[in-house]
């Protein structure tokens, strides 16, 4: 068999729409028989919060920041038309009627599929995300886990 | 033409047809023949291209009434 092609990509975002977009790229490209890898960074890396709350040491700022950002993709605005709140609603109805997977489940897919979620620690120290607070089963790293991956991608993006 | 499987992707949405259809290939002999049905517009350029792309052989296709139906030949 030859030697199985690479996607990378960086998911730097934090709205829904762009989430869902990194993840359909992903599964689609797995089913291309791609490795796969999402390198999650700033804001992206509440996709892989954890719904439930957790209170694990954190200093004032940290815990501001864990305040005001999402828990997980399905709580996330969108990029567009955010309408205070109303446009992720909107936009999750219509997903529902044209069958389009929720995030949630795009995730749940990309694990199903071997996918490597890559979590930027550097990030994730400037957020003040603890790895408990984050799914498990996720790889931790930083630009150099990225390169080693992205130097001999087929697809690189950054989302 | 001797259908040995069939994936019913009738209602699903990108990427779910391509993904599913990899999954089921995977369960069939090579030289056997997938038949997947789906209502995607965008799975006629889809599974097509994954076709392909993976090596597969797309022996037919057709589409009755917005319904696509591929049959795939798998390497």
């Amino acid at each position: 068999m030859s030697e199985r092609k690479k996607t990378n990509i960086i998911l730097f975002s934090g709205d829904y729409d762009k989430v869902m977009a990194a993840y359909i790229i992903a599964n689609g490209a797995a089913a291309y028989d791609h490795d796969v890898t999402i390198f999650h960074t700033f804001w992206g890396l509440n996709t892989l919060r954890k719904d439930e709350k957790l209170q694990p040491k954190k200093s004032f700022m940290e815990k501001m920041f864990a305040k005001m950002m999402p828990r997980g993709a399905e709580k996330m605005p969108l990029s567009k038309m955010q309408f205070l709140g109303m446009g992720p609603k909107m936009i999750k109805k219509v997903m529902k009627k044209h069958n389009a997977m929720p995030v949630s489940d795009l995730v749940d897919l990309a694990k199903e599929q071997d996918i490597k979620l890559l979590a930027c620690t550097m990030t994730m120290d400037l957020l003040g995300l603890k790895k408990e607070e984050l799914m498990d089963n996720i790889e931790y790293g930083g630009v150099a886990a990225y390169i080693a991956d992205g130097e001999d991608g087929t697809i690189n993006l950054f989302i | 033409m001797n259908i040995e499987k069939t994936l019913d992707a009738k209602g699903l949405a990108c990427p779910m047809p391509v993904v599913r259809t990899k999954k089921t290939i995977d369960d069939i002999e090579s030289g056997q023949i997938l038949e997947v049905i789906a209502t995607d517009a965008g799975s006629k350029s889809d599974i097509t291209a994954w076709t392909k792309s993976s090596g597969h052989e797309l022996v037919d296709m057709k589409e009755e009434d917005g319904v696509f139906y591929f049959y795939i030949k798998k390497a």
